[in-house]
């Protein structure tokens, strides 16, 4: 793939999470995407809150979070697929999340053929030495007329 | 011998005491997911909403919705479980007592096909329930029961109980 070709796949991937409701809903933004990585942020926000005893947002959205980053990095794979869609995905919660910070969640993926994406991602808050979540998961690959 | 309470006095309480479990999770009320009551048994329902949309094209809910569908139906039938055999018992007083919810370890979302646009259901089977672990399996359809469009299973740390 060309620098041409990539920039225009990394265009693909920012508009294809960018116009995903749930995605808005949750305030996330795109930080960087490209060549099968991408780093998506979710601001704090007290509907999130899952734990009302001590403010925690819920696992729920932090999967969200993970879930988005893992299909903006598949989409933004040089391999260049036209869609994607999630398979299987699980996360390991290593800690609660602080109240009041902002997630960002970090997606890598690693490897891709002709049919299936695989991807890994890590969630971190404000101490990013110490992850709140990483996740794997496996995505479905839709390739164009490109190939 | 006294005489057994009145039903509705019965699922007055039930029904008030499940509203208030779920009034102040906010999450909850961010996704639009209400629980229906049979007895203990509890079916959690996600009404469709334009920002539960993951894929505009198809379109398709949000992975993450289903996941976190999934992920609060589980959550909610360990503390449903776990209030239940205290509220019978008799040990609640309170109109809305604090109840310490489980958290999650980890959690696995098998995505078996894509998640129409209208109102989806989910129920959660405790496979195993000890004083510390627990281990859920959560079943989600939306038209046809035998028809799943996901399922999950996940691990939670159980809160520990000062009795």
């Amino acid at each position: 793939m060309t620098d041409a070709q990539q920039t225009r796949q990394d265009v693909l991937a920012r508009q294809f999470i960018e116009a995903i409701p749930h995605a808005q809903a949750l305030g996330m933004k795109i930080t960087e995407v490209g060549a099968g990585r991408a780093v998506i942020t979710m601001p704090y926000d007290t509907k999130l809150i899952g734990d009302p005893e001590t403010g925690v947002i819920h696992g729920g959205a932090v999967s969200a979070l993970m879930d988005t980053c893992g299909g903006a990095a598949v989409m933004s794979h040089p391999d260049g697929p036209m869609g994607t869609a999630t398979l299987d995905l699980r996360i390991d919660y290593m800690r609660s999340a602080k109240p009041g910070d902002m997630i960002t969640a970090i997606a890598e993926c690693y490897h891709m053929t002709r049919s299936v994406a695989f991807v890994r991602a890590t969630a971190m808050d404000a101490d990013t030495d110490r992850p709140v979540a990483t996740a794997t998961g496996a995505f479905s690959v839709q390739l164009g007329a490109r190939q | 011998m006294t005489r057994p309470e009145p039903v509705q006095v019965i699922k007055q309480r039930r029904d008030a005491m499940l509203q208030s479990l779920i009034a102040r999770v906010p999450y909850i009320q961010f996704l639009g997911i209400q629980m229906e009551r049979h007895g203990d048994e509890l079916t959690a329902v996600l009404a469709y909403r334009d920002q539960n949309i993951g894929n505009p094209m198809i379109p398709a809910l949000h992975g993450g919705v289903t996941a976190a569908f999934l992920e609060v139906t589980a959550i909610m039938e360990l503390s449903w479980a776990m209030t239940w055999e205290d509220m019978e018992a008799g040990k609640i007083t309170d109109q809305s007592p604090r109840i310490l919810l489980p958290k999650t370890i980890d959690f696995t979302v098998d995505y078996l096909r894509s998640g129409l646009p209208r109102d989806a259901y989910a129920r959660a089977r405790v496979n195993r329930s000890g004083r510390r672990y627990a281990s859920v399996h959560v079943e989600a359809w939306q038209d046809n029961r035998s028809r799943m469009f996901a399922q999950a299973t996940g691990h939670f740390l159980m809160p520990q109980r000062g009795d």
